[in-house]
């Protein structure tokens, strides 16, 4: 109502001091002061001392804290960016902190499953929607928090810390989430754009991840851009087929969060999900790869979970099941490649009607 | 003739007034200011209107709209409630309209608005209640008077039967659920019971069910088509009534109709309205509500905060599903076929209500002697972000902490009013309320057996459709009993299971012993219908003799994932 008050002089939280958490709270540093969480005491005082994360300079508004309640009292407005296999366990440390009040807006692009007892995600045979929820129905489950958000698009930390020209999405149902969070992340070299599609721009941002590790394979077999093209528009077709089953809105998909951000990462080098797919096609096992790498690649695990989704709702996904059969089980890229250069269904579009 | 078994004893007993006298009901301070609150109404809907049409051509095209829309409605479709001078009202205000229109847009005073006031007004007048004691207490006595003489005579076999005071209306209607938070809660804030609709006996129903809970007189939205039958007109006027009529769908009569819910909840009314907006026609519990008088319910709430002079307490509201089961809706036939004839795309059928007083009667004697009892679930109170709140009224987080539902109102440290907040919120609240009907629906034995049916036969003909499998002669059908009876039994485990996990309720006499269950259901599936759902035949087996109907009866248990068990 008011355009100044008090909790315009208020922090903003960040929780997480990963390579993406850091470079939001960079963003978010410009406009206002900054606690950032982070559960290693050896991170807090690095930051503390040296101003430094990551690779990232961290800037002067930045507070990092490793107390959470510290956190949700001074903050009103959070941005819970932690890989997707904690992010449940985190909001349960926060929740008792949490009020109606506050305003949730995440970055994290992956998927949570809960398993019934005994089993792993290894040993499950099939996951249906109950069981595999974003990370917003997280917050929703976990919290009393409704206003909730999410961050998606082309967004690689590296190149944001570098303050090259990017955009994200900011989603959520409340146009009072967009708006705020347009407010805390513009900048002279960062577009904010907003979508009301919350859970289709998470499970776009998920899905990508999927291609991506694709993508990487390609590369990695000194595959060239026909190629690239052939997967990253298969992959378009295969993203919005799932996503849809899933509950996602097709238009989610079209936007700077779908199409935006898997051109993105389809052709970075940076990726971490492209690199697993690099590595693969290089001849290094999935083992290997993630033991030489020092966050975790989001697209793995949405592979194994997107792949059991499909085989619980018979959904045609035949990108993400060839993967899952070179990451877990004994394909080689190779053999992946010839299979879907002669799978059988080559309609270019039917997804609008 | 249907056997009462299985049933737990009743344990429904008297609850007392928590008001002693009518004068403290908020339902009855709002009739006594009945023409003070109707200008209210018709000047906060006015401003209300004159926001949503900002400019002056915005508002008389919204008008002319209106009065268009209303002629057409008196063309096509007049009822016996309507007024008579409704004919010459609109055509006055349709001369208005045009006089304003051959003057230049500038010189005419705002004459716009003054039109726009008195259509309001009417509107208003013709939606308040009008509650009166004294004919509240006669209907009350006459309802329970003949319900129990009703009940009395057929089930105390006895000479004299008639007079007799051995049942009561209580034997016939089952209360189930959290009848005792419901009754604390009405003392600590306002209630807003939203029931699901599947007959139009519910209305009288849930009245009755009010006044034996010992709580004060509800105010109700009921549907105007009701009020064409006199036997409804009477009860529900006295009984606290609003009349919503769903042929008007202009912008000032729907604003209208949430001010005046809105402002009655603010004032404390306790309110009562069926948020599926009519009869469940495919007899399904709603999965989509109408969101127009649920908005009312946040928005109240939310004016309540704003307020409240600071050191008072707010008047908090709580929102109560109430699900309705029965054994038999009258009106089924009926309501299939218009379902049917609408997802079939055939031409639309107007809402008609072919039983009319003399039907009505017919059924409640029928109803009242021939067993098949009413069982009504109490749903646990929530507030209107759909949270869980305790019997003192708190609202509680998923892991049992109090918090303050003012909270969802805040940003910014500050109480804000923010509209498209609020209708994501009102969102939400159906979404739970829809949660919270199957959660608290208590299944039948009838509604197993027709479920079961029904899927049964759908899977042996994979390649039919739902309009192909509905074609098919029903002297064909016939479910062998052995099959049948497994699957029942099948279902019902999984019902069991639904239970634990607090998915869904089931009546007492679905446990015991299967084969008296099926035949429990069985007799009492659409009981009162001339073509039963289901029955036995010679042999023993199943078969149906009007599956559209069956299809009715099953529809009551989707939603819970059974079929694949089938």
């Amino acid at each position: 109502m008011t355009s100044k008050n008090l909790s315009d002089t208020r922090p903003v939280g960040v929780i997480g001091a990963g390579n993406f958490g850091s470079a939001v709270a960079n963003l978010l540093a410009r406009h206002r002061n900054v606690l950032l969480y982070a559960r290693d005491e050896k991170v807090i005082k690095r930051i503390a001392q040296t101003r430094e994360n990551r690779g990232h300079s961290m800037h002067k508004n930045i507070t990092p804290t490793s107390d959470l309640q510290l956190l949700a009292r001074e903050c009103e407005v959070i941005f819970p960016i932690v890989p997707s296999s904690h992010f449940r366990s985190m909001m349960k440390k926060l929740s008792p902190y949490l009020h109606p009040y506050h305003i949730l807006i995440h970055g994290t692009k992956g998927l949570d499953i809960t398993l019934p007892k005994g089993q792993t995600i290894e040993t499950v045979n099939k996951l249906n929607r109950s069981q595999v929820k974003t990370m917003s129905e997280v917050i929703r489950e976990e919290s009393v928090v409704v206003r909730v958000g999410c961050l998606a698009g082309p967004n690689l930390s590296k190149e944001l810390a570098a303050r090259h020209p990017a955009a994200t999405v900011i989603a959520s149902p409340f146009n009072e989430v967009i708006t705020l969070g347009k407010k805390l992340l513009r900048n002279d070299r960062f577009q904010v754009y907003g979508n009301n599609e919350l859970i289709g721009v998470e499970l776009a941002g998920v899905l990508k991840n999927i291609i991506a590790i694709a993508s990487g394979a390609l590369s990695g077999m000194g595959y060239g851009e026909n190629a690239r093209g052939l997967l990253i528009s298969r992959g378009v077709v295969e993203m919005i087929h799932v996503g849809r089953a899933l509950g996602g809105n097709t238009k989610a998909f079209l936007g700077v969060a779908g199409i935006g951000d898997l051109v993105t990462t389809s052709n970075s080098t940076l990726s971490r999900n492209f690199q697993v797919g690099y590595k693969l096609a290089q001849g290094m096992t999935l083992k290997e790869i993630l033991e030489s790498m020092d966050e975790i690649a989001e697209g793995v695990n949405a592979v194994q979970i997107v792949k059991k989704c499909t085989d619980y709702y018979k959904l045609r996904a035949p990108i993400t099941t060839t993967l899952y059969k070179v990451l877990f089980e004994d394909l080689t890229v190779k053999q992946a490649i010839s299979y879907l250069m002669r799978y059988p269904l080559n309609v270019d579009i039917d997804f609008l009607d | 003739m249907p056997v009462e078994v299985l049933e737990k004893k009743n344990k429904n007993k008297q609850y007392k007034p928590i008001l002693e006298g009518i004068p403290d009901w908020p339902v009855y301070r709002l009739s006594r200011n009945r023409k003070e609150f109707i200008e209210e109404v018709a000047q906060k809907s006015a401003e209300r209107i004159k926001q949503l049409r900002p400019t002056r051509k915005q508002l008389i095209d919204e008008l002319e709209a209106t009065v268009y829309r209303e002629q057409q409605r008196m063309k096509r479709n007049r009822w016996r409630v309507d007024p008579p001078d409704e004919g010459k009202f609109w055509s006055k205000i349709k001369q208005d309209l045009i006089d304003l229109s051959g003057k230049p847009l500038d010189d005419h005073n705002r004459k716009e608005e003054e039109i726009l006031n008195v259509i309001v007004h009417r509107y208003a007048s013709e939606i308040a209640g009008n509650f009166k004691p004294s004919s509240y207490r006669f209907a009350r006595e006459m309802i329970k008077f003949w319900f129990s003489r009703l009940l009395n005579a057929s089930r105390v076999k006895k000479f004299g039967g008639f007079f007799r005071n051995q049942y009561t209306l209580r034997d016939k209607i089952q209360i189930v659920g959290k009848v005792k938070q419901l009754r604390s809660l009405a003392r600590k804030g306002t209630i807003v019971m939203v029931p699901t609709h599947f007959s139009n006996l519910d209305s009288i129903l849930i009245g009755w069910i009010i006044h034996a809970l010992g709580l004060p007189a509800f105010i109700y939205g009921a549907g105007l088509n009701l009020f064409n039958m006199k036997i409804f007109a009477y009860f529900m006027n006295s009984l606290g009534a609003y009349k919503v009529d769903r042929r008007k769908k202009n912008l000032p009569y729907l604003e209208t109709l949430k001010m005046y819910s809105g402002i009655a909840i603010q004032r404390g009314a306790h309110s009562l309205f069926f948020p599926g907006g009519t009869r469940s026609r495919s007899g399904m519990i709603e999965k989509m509500l109408k969101l127009g008088l649920l908005s009312t319910t946040v928005e109240a709430q939310r004016n309540i905060y704003l307020n409240t002079p600071p050191g008072e307490k707010p008047q908090k509201i709580f929102v109560v599903p109430v699900t309705l089961n029965y054994h038999f809706v009258l009106e089924a036939p009926e309501l299939i076929d218009d379902y049917l004839s609408i997802k079939g795309q055939d031409r639309y059928l107007p809402e008609q209500d072919p039983h009319g007083s003399w039907g009505l009667v017919k059924f409640m004697i029928k109803f009242f002697t021939k067993g098949s009892n009413i069982s009504v679930s109490i749903g646990r109170g929530l507030d209107v972000l759909g949270n869980y709140v305790d019997d003192e009224g708190n609202s509680l987080d998923v892991h049992g902490r109090v918090i303050n539902t003012e909270d969802y109102f805040i940003s910014n440290g500050q109480l804000t009013v923010d509209a498209q907040r609020e209708n994501e919120y009102t969102r939400m609240l159906s979404q739970r309320i829809v949660t919270e009907y199957h959660r608290i629906n208590r299944i039948f034995a009838s509604h197993l057996v027709a479920f079961v049916a029904f899927e049964m036969w759908q899977k042996k003909h994979p390649k039919l459709d739902l309009f192909g499998l509905l074609r098919l002669p029903e002297e064909e059908l016939a479910l062998d009993y052995a099959e049948f009876r497994k699957t029942c039994k099948r279902i019902r485990k999984k019902i069991y299971q639904l239970k634990k996990e607090d998915k869904a309720n089931h009546a007492t006499h679905l446990k015991g012993k299967i084969d008296l269950v099926i035949k429990h259901g069985l007799e009492n599936v659409g009981i009162f219908h001339l073509k039963r759902p289901l029955l036995y035949n010679k042999e023993g087996n199943i078969i149906t003799q009007d599956l559209n109907l069956l299809y009715y009866y099953h529809n009551r248990m989707v939603g819970y994932d059974l079929e694949k068990f089938i």
